[in-house]
């Protein structure tokens, strides 16, 4: 032992309440970065899962439901390439006389999965094709030539002008209408929802991509198209009066007789068509291709069946098919991710996920 | 064997920058991504996902490094409390590096969904499609995730503590370019 202690080896400063102070202030400054990329400083930022609670707002939770198009059947077929579009995508679905099985689901708009067929004039169609390399096209349409908005926020501001008023339980003729005036893009849809009677069947619909996508050829060329399935059956009579449901119905009945085609046409825009805005139709004359058949040849109930565990992101696309500038692409992507893991954790119980209430399915059905 | 140079290996320090990067990157990919509605959402789900099986891949070749090359002891003064927790904490940053991809390619794979990494490259599955699993898998990316980021946060805030307060040569050991000798492996020298 010396008498006097030799100096520190490593001298620590007198104060070191300033460099502690620096260490917490990066630390901080890194985990505000983080929570403000994350959205919870900016509330204001419209995030998926803020519209899908919008959804929740409107029409209540229904456990294990989609939080849109709740209702709907599952089916199943093929699709059978002509090979017209193969000169524009590499995507091997398209490939001459390539026969692809698709996993598909028809439904209705709205979050209740109980509300009558007769309750919107659209239906909706959602495919899943999955190629013989393992890729995957997903895609979903409607029954409709044009959507109402052409962006996230649009879509968002609509649902809230669509939440019910608790006092009345229906929407707000006020709020729509303030809505409608702030959106003239919403003209096109409103002019043909006027007209448009919902039907009695989901086979004699066409579906529209209505969201633009690109081709890409064999020399990387990208060509924007939009798609539309055009039904073989064109019986499409009234629907039936004062039933809740008869979609289903009709549809089995129709494939107990025979399968159900579409042919899937491919409109490719001309220069200067709109990409990012699917309140516009293109126009007539633009070419379109007969890329091949849709056959769906049977059903299965949407509680059990195949397309239950299915979420239809169109932004999942196989190799020669990718999105556009569509600035509605993302955001479904984004949405849907909130409700597939909403309805699948409710499905599987999960602590903290929505479990089933009196208005919610019976256990019988599950 | 043992080692005497102050210094991790060469690769594990040229590795641990790398993928402190690559790391973090992800980190504030993946909670940008899942908070967006516009293009944003695409491009960046379009880099996390070969990014963050990148990681998988170089957090093995690291952990051969790490197996291969022992890492400098730690200052012997530095309480054997902070040891514990600089050894626990390390072998959790190793673990979480591996676990956050395969838990992401795993919850895809039970998703149903086709795993691309690119408009053309698919990995395979690697987990039976089954709804529940994907639910209880996405919950654990995302809790996961948070736990990599908070233990990162003391990470970085333990170096530096070590560069700044104690100033101890810990933080020059992980440096690729040596400024200046790191303080000597105190291991065997019991200073005070
Ligand atoms: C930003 C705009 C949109 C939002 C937020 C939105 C939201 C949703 C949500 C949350 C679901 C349920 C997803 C699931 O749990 O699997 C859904 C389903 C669906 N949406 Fe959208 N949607 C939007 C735009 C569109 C557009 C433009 C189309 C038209 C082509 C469309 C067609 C469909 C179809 C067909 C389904 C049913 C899929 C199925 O049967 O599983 N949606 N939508
Ligand atoms: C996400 C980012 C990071 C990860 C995943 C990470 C991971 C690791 C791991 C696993 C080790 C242990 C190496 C071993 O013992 O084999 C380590 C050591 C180290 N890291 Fe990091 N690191 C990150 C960021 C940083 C940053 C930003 C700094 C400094 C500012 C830093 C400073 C250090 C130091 C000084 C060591 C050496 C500790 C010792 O001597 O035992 N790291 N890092
Ligand atoms: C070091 C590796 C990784 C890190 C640090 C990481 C981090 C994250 C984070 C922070 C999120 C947001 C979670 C949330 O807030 O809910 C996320 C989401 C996601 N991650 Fe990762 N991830 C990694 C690897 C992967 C890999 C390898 C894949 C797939 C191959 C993947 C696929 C996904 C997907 C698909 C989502 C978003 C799903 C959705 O939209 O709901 N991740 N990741």
């Amino acid at each position: 032992m010396h008498a006097t202690p030799e100096p520190d080896p490593t001298p620590i400063p007198r104060s070191l309440l300033p460099r502690f102070l620096l260490i917490g202030a990066i630390l901080l400054a890194i985990a505000a970065a983080f929570a403000y990329v994350g959205g919870w400083l900016a509330p204001h930022r419209l995030t998926p899962k803020r519209l899908i609670d919008q959804f929740q707002a409107n029409a209540g939770v229904y456990p294990g439901y989609r939080r849109n198009h709740a209702k709907g059947v599952c089916v199943a077929g093929y699709f059978k390439s002509s090979g017209q579009a193969a000169a524009y995508s590499v995507a091997q679905v398209f490939a001459p006389g390539e026969r692809t099985p698709v996993v598909g689901r028809f439904a209705i708009p709205g979050s209740n999965p109980y509300a009558p067929d007769g309750s919107v004039p659209i239906r909706s169609m959602a495919l899943r094709f999955t190629q013989a390399n393992g890729q995957q096209w997903r895609t979903g349409m409607n029954s409709m030539p044009v959507f109402p908005v052409a962006t996230p926020q649009a879509f968002f501001a609509q649902l809230q002008a669509q939440q019910p008023d608790p006092a009345t339980g229906k929407p707000d003729p006020k709020k729509l209408a303030a809505f409608f005036a702030a959106h003239p893009e919403t003209a096109a849809f409103r002019a043909w929802a006027k007209t448009a009677k919902p039907s009695a069947s989901f086979a004699t619909e066409s579906y529209w991509s209505l969201d633009a996508f690109e081709f890409v050829d064999a020399k990387g060329v990208r060509h924007a198209v939009r798609w539309r399935m055009a039904p073989e059956a064109t019986d499409s009579g009234a629907a039936p009066a004062g039933q809740a449901d008869y979609l289903d119905a009709d549809l089995r009945q129709r494939l107990a007789q025979a399968p159900q085609r579409w042919k899937l046409l491919v409109t490719l825009a001309n220069p200067g068509d709109p990409t990012d805005d699917a309140t516009q139709t293109w126009p007539a004359d633009r070419t379109t291709l007969d890329a091949g058949m849709l056959v769906i040849d049977s059903e299965q109930a949407q509680d059990s069946g195949a397309c239950r565990d299915i979420n239809y992101d169109p932004t999942v696309l196989p190799h020669g098919i990718a999105i556009s500038d569509d600035p509605l692409l993302p955001a479904r992507s984004a949405a849907y991710a909130v409700s597939y893991l909403r309805r699948t954790s409710e499905e599987a119980h999960l602590p903290g996920s929505a479990r089933p209430s009196a208005k919610a399915r019976p256990e019988s059905a599950r | 064997m043992k080692n005497t140079t102050g210094l991790f290996a060469l690769p594990a320090r040229v590795l641990h920058w790398l993928m402190a990067v690559m790391i973090l990157a992800m980190l504030f990919i993946g909670i940008g991504m899942v908070s967006s509605v516009s293009e944003r959402h695409a491009w960046l789900l379009r880099i996390h996902k070969p990014l963050g099986i990148a990681i998988l891949l170089l957090a093995v070749v690291r952990l051969a490094v790490r197996l291969r090359h022992p890492p400098p002891p730690l200052p012997a003064d530095l309480p054997t409390l902070q040891k514990l927790a600089a050894r626990a904490s390390h072998w959790l940053l190793y673990a979480l590096m591996i676990a956050m991809p395969l838990v992401g390619w795993a919850m895809l794979s039970a998703g149903g969904y086709p795993v691309m990494l690119s408009d053309s490259l698919r990995l395979p599955a690697i987990f039976p499609t089954n709804a529940t699993a994907f639910a209880i898998l996405r919950h654990l990316h995302t809790w996961l995730a948070m736990l990599l980021f908070l233990t990162f946060l003391a990470h970085l805030g333990a170096a530096l503590y070590h560069g700044l307060i104690r100033r101890d040569g810990v933080l020059a050991s992980i440096a690729v370019h040596r400024r200046e000798t790191p303080a000597p492996p105190q291991a065997d020298v019991d200073a005070r």
